[in-house]
């Protein structure tokens, strides 16, 4: 499957392709103690390199929210390194962690990404207005544009559609030209033609901006934007796809319910 | 339904605290007032009681000696106590002498308040002891130089048995011994006052004539009529001049006095109760608006499965009702607190309360539990009707609805009309010119404030703009996060607000009135006296000539001016008239002479008149004034000269000799003195011991007379405060609601916030900007339109007190607009704590 590009390139913003966004060393999660002990993450290591759009899958309760949290700085970890960057998180405080999320990170939720008080544009640029920045104006206009935006920038949310405002949340995600952007379950609550749109323009941000774009999914046809797939199951990664196709997908994932079963 | 709403109740305890909160604050100043007031009836009624207990009839003359028409002298005395005693079913007659005795104290000021220094006769019966004063120590007085006092004043005086105490009566300090201490059940006593008992010729020489009384009080055989018994007393006493009471009448009389007193003083706290409980109008409403809002879908989901619209608005006041129920228990017992507490206070402010048990009236209690759960539903009602209006198939849309704003317009006209009307009758109050405004006053205040609270989702727009503005400046993003949820919904920003005003209105509109009338009652104190000191008396006997006299004699006194006030009516109508000393008077008052002179102002045949006084009736020098004294005598002395009005000498002023013969005793009432260049400091101390350290001289300065009177006021105005204080709290608690339920209502927002990099700090500062813009709001509402109410309502005041002019106390207002600064910081504390330790993932997750 091939997707169109929609954003001009830019001239390399970060540090060459190849190089690593974002890495988990041996991360565990664990929640409760004793007979209530349940481990969300095992010894999970990952990498997820610069440029690229990397999508977790697995069942329900297989760990990859708790993934994306404890790797986006949101969730503390058990034992194990996270890292973005070359920032160990685990070393941050919470007033450090707050402001590498804000500059380094940008988020993209299933729902309730935006302020309803604030309009489209006040809400893309929150992160810059919250570490007190001004914002590239060109590179904000050039966001704006591409993700077709440019008449909506007063309107509040609620007048806004679904797949609008997740637009909108991915503006704000790109706007601070974070080093990685993590979006859980974004096309969750869009019909499949707003989410077929919002995944092209991640998958766009990654091709023409270099962005780097970990996305959580349950959906083979959003995995399927994605360049590299990576399943989870029972908080440990069971297997990866590179330029996977929703075909492919779904198949590995019908292997895992599979041997989930019979094991 | 019921099952609904229990539920619903436990499951929100925490949200419904602060709403709990209100209405518990609320009942519990309604049963603390009235438990308080019950409480204080009964401890006065138990006095009177006990005092009444073993007075069948009480006879007294009021023929006082030498005011009758013909000097008829109807007076009590031993031939009338014999004619009574003879009686059958009398046991005892007790003859009387009552008076004002003031005590000295260990400092020679009175030991007693000014209204309660009582002083009585002491009656040995049987076994020489009076059973009226059971002794603690000692005996009875029976000389002329002995006393027995009661164990309080005793107490106060330093005094044991043996030792001399000090005491006046009106005139110079004598000196008794100190020979018995009583116990009294007198409620005069216990209030506060003195009792001084002496032998019956001493008492009678003291505040009578020798042989006589001025109250039988007549004992009778147990199970004796108490009414036959008093016609019987009735029928031998002379027709005029006498009045027999039985017992049961005057402890009756007592009661119902009693009664009048207190339901006076549990009135006007209810009054404040009154304000708490709609002040915690709005925190309920706004809470339930909430509620309401944030349980929209299970509503609908209710409607959906078939509950219909009067069962979801049932379920809603169910559940206020039992929110008011739980909260107004809780605050009955409080209030039980708050009466105990009252009493302490009121008492060591020196209202003298008796002592008494608390007092539980079953109906205290109902109506604290009754007035919590009624004030609780009727604020729920207007929420449950929104309640009532979402629609089954809210429970199915998946997305979020944004909140839908309902239009202001028909809020804003109603509220611009009401406000438009109150201005409109305080513009119209503002030109009366008499009192006879008030009511006028009092809807128009009422219009104004409650257009004001109507219009407020209107005004806080720009407010909170404005305010805004400074917060971004000041803090950046949060300042804007704040400003933009101010805004966000104008009715709950309003309504937290309008509660905080209505305290703030009142609070302002009532220290701007008490300082104007402050300074109107400096002007007044400084106008017309240019005197140094008052010396008057605490007795309201007045001041023996001699004082005046004594005091020109020391060194220091420039002048010492002694005046008498009397009464009088001319053509029906009373004024009043100043006898002094007229060759002194210019050098203790502005006295300015617009027409003959004053130095022919003598005897009994002139007067001199206030100029105000001679326009309105018609005198000028040369005519005559018609006088009627109050011992029915006539006078027509000629006017000879017309000063400029003056506060000091009243409408006539005149020489001692027209007077005199009119008086009973004749007494100063204050003497005005002048000091010699250089010397008025020393003065009081020389005064003072000049007489004797006499108890009841009081000297003052011109700031002491100024003090005293302003002093009243601002009593008064603290007292309010106080009152006030409960309303404000209430308020306070509605902001901490607000804002406690936002953060709630907020999560999801606040998790993402905090996700996409905003700080805890920031997270904090966000709330404690709305908080402080809320109450800042609210704060600036009410100083606004107290000062309007003040400057409007103050025009009434206007005719009975000239002196009055609004002043504005920038200093205290500002102290008020801070204070409300410092209220919406604290009142965001606990919400942004709240708001700040949120979890990131489950906010982000909540629904």
């Amino acid at each position: 499957m091939s997707h169109a590009t929609p954003f001009p390139v830019s001239p390399a913003l970060h540090a060459p392709h190849g190089s690593v966004a974002a890495r988990a060393t041996d991360l565990s999660k664990v929640y409760g103690q004793g007979e209530t002990r349940v481990a969300a993450l095992d010894s999970v290591s990952v990498e997820f390199r610069r440029a690229e759009f990397t999508a977790i899958m697995g069942p329900s309760g297989s760990g990859k929210s708790t993934l994306m949290h404890c790797m986006a700085g949101l969730d503390s970890v058990s034992s194990g390194s996270t890292r973005i960057g070359d920032v160990e998180l685990a070393s941050l405080g919470d007033r450090q962690l707050t402001r590498l999320r804000r500059d380094k990170v940008g988020f993209i939720f299933q729902a309730f990404n935006l302020l309803p008080t604030l309009t489209a544009l006040e809400n893309i640029t929150l992160p810059m207005d919250i570490a007190g920045r001004k914002a590239d104006r060109a590179w904000l206009d050039q966001i704006v544009t591409t993700l077709g935006l440019s008449g909506r920038l007063a309107h509040r949310p609620s007048q806004l559609s679904g797949g609008q405002q997740q637009r909108v949340a991915v503006a704000r995600a790109l706007a601070s030209r974070p080093e990685i952007i993590f979006a859980d379950e974004p096309t969750g609550n869009l019909d499949s033609r707003s989410g077929a749109e919002l995944l092209g323009f991640l998958h766009g941000s990654v091709r023409a901006l270099e962005q780097t774009v970990v996305m959580v999914t349950h959906d083979p046809v959003a995995a399927s934007y994605a360049d590299r797939v990576i399943f989870l199951a029972d908080g440990r990664i069971v297997d990866e796809l590179r330029e996977p196709t929703a075909d492919a997908v779904l198949d590995r994932m019908k292997r895992f319910d599979a041997k989930g079963r019979t094991s | 339904m019921f099952r609904t709403a229990l539920r619903n109740l436990l499951a929100h305890k925490a949200r419904l605290m602060m709403t709990a909160l209100a209405v518990l604050l609320g009942t519990a100043f309604v049963s603390g007032t009235l438990v308080f007031s019950d409480s204080v009836g009964s401890a006065y009624r138990d006095k009177t009681a006990k005092n009444l207990d073993d007075v069948a009839v009480s006879v007294t003359g009021f023929g006082r000696p030498g005011t009758g028409p013909g000097g008829d002298r109807r007076v009590l005395d031993d031939r009338m106590v014999a004619t009574v005693r003879a009686l059958p079913g009398v046991t005892s007659v007790r003859p009387s002498v009552g008076g004002v005795a003031t005590v000295a104290d260990k400092n020679n000021d009175p030991a007693g308040s000014e209204w309660g220094s009582s002083a009585a006769n002491y009656v040995p019966g049987k076994g020489g002891k009076d059973s009226r004063y059971p002794l603690l120590k000692g005996r009875g007085p029976t000389a002329a130089g002995e006393i027995a006092l009661d164990v309080k004043t005793a107490g106060k005086t330093g005094a044991k048995v043996g030792d001399t105490v000090r005491l006046a009566v009106d005139g110079p300090v004598m000196t008794k011994k100190l020979v018995g201490i009583v116990e009294t059940d007198d409620p005069r006593v216990s209030a506060g006052g003195s009792l001084a008992l002496f032998d019956t010729p001493t008492a009678q020489k003291l505040f009578g004539k020798p042989g006589e009384f001025s109250e039988l009080v007549v004992s009778a055989t147990p199970g004796t009529d108490q009414e036959a018994l008093t016609r019987k007393v009735r029928d031998v006493l002379p027709k005029d001049g006498f009045q027999a009471q039985s017992g049961k009448k005057l402890a009756a009389e007592q009661s119902k006095l009693i009664d009048e007193q207190t339901s006076s003083i549990r009135n006007t706290f209810l009054v404040f109760a009154g304000i708490s409980l709609f002040v915690g109008i709005f925190i309920i409403a706004n809470t339930f608006t909430m509620l309401i809002a944030q349980r929209s879908r299970e509503i609908a989901l209710l409607r959906a499965v078939g509950a219909s619209r009067r069962q979801v608005v049932r379920s809603v006041m169910i559940e206020a009702g039992l929110l008011g129920l739980v909260a107004s228990a809780v605050g009955f017992v409080l209030g039980l607190g708050i009466a105990t507490g009252l009493w302490s206070v009121l008492n060591s402010s020196g209202a003298s309360l008796p002592e008494g048990p608390l007092v539980v009236e079953p109906n205290a209690a109902l109506s604290a539990l009754a007035v919590g759960v009624l004030v609780t539903v009727l604020a729920a009602w207007l929420p449950s009707r929104k309640a009532a209006k979402i629609a089954p198939v809210e429970a199915l849309s998946a997305v979020d609805q944004a909140p839908t704003t309902r239009s202001l317009v028909v809020r804003n006209s109603i509220g611009a009309v009401l406000t438009a009307l109150g201005v409109a009758v305080m513009l119209y109050v503002t030109t009366l010119r008499d009192s006879g405004g008030l009511t006028a006053a009092m809807t128009g205040s009422a219009l104004t404030l409650a257009g004001v609270i109507v219009l407020a989702p209107l005004l806080s727009r720009p407010f909170v703009n404005l305010f805004g503005r400074l917060a971004v400046r000041v803090s950046g993003v949060s300042g804007k996060l704040a400003t933009q949820n101010a805004l966000r919904n104008p009715r709950r920003t309003a309504a937290t607000a309008s509660a905080l005003m209505i305290g703030l209105t009142l609070i302002t509109g009532l220290t701007v009135a008490a300082v104007s009338a402050n300074q109107g009652v400096d002007k007044m104190g400084a106008q017309d006296l240019t005197a140094d000191y008052k010396v008057t008396s605490n007795s309201y006997l007045g001041l023996s000539p001699d004082v005046a006299k004594k005091l020109a004699e020391q060194p220091g006194v420039a002048a010492s001016v002694p005046v008498r006030m009397v009464g009088f009516q001319s053509k029906d109508v009373p004024a009043g008239l100043r006898a002094t000393d007229l060759s002194k008077i210019s050098k203790v008052t502005d006295l300015k002479i617009t027409g003959g002179s004053l130095t022919e102002v003598r005897g009994t045949t002139t007067v001199a008149v206030a100029a105000g006084y001679a326009k309105k009736n018609g005198l000028a020098v040369g005519s005559a004034l018609p006088m009627e004294f109050y011992d029915g005598k006539k006078a027509a002395p000629r006017v000879v000269a017309v000063y400029a009005d003056n506060d000091v000498l009243a409408e006539v002023l005149a020489a001692p000799a027209l007077v005199d013969p009119h008086l009973d005793k004749v007494r100063d009432d204050e003497v005005l003195i002048k000091a010699a260049p250089g010397k008025a400091s020393s003065l009081p101390a020389k005064i003072k011991e000049t007489l004797g350290g006499n108890p009841i001289i009081k000297v003052q300065s011109q700031d002491d007379l100024r003090r005293s009177e302003a002093g009243s006021i601002d009593d008064i105005l603290y007292l309010m405060y106080g009152l006030l204080g409960m309303a404000v709290v209430i308020a306070v608690i509605g902001v901490v609601n607000t804002l406690a339920m936002s953060v709630f209502e907020r999560t999801r927002e606040i998790g993402m916030l905090r996700a996409i990099g905003l700080a805890r700090t920031g997270i904090k500062q966000m709330v404690r900007l709305e908080s402080v813009m809320i109450s800042m709001f609210g704060a600036v509402l009410g100083v606004g339109v107290g000062i309007f109410l003040a400057w409007s309502g103050g025009h009434l005041l206007r005719s009975s007190f000239p002196q009055y002019e609004m002043v504005v106390p920038w200093a205290r207002i500002g102290l008020f607009l801070l204070l409300a600064l410092v209220v919406g910081v604290l009142a965001a504390v606990w919400p942004a704590r709240r708001a700040a330790k949120l979890n990131m993932l489950e906010s982000i997750g909540a629904q």
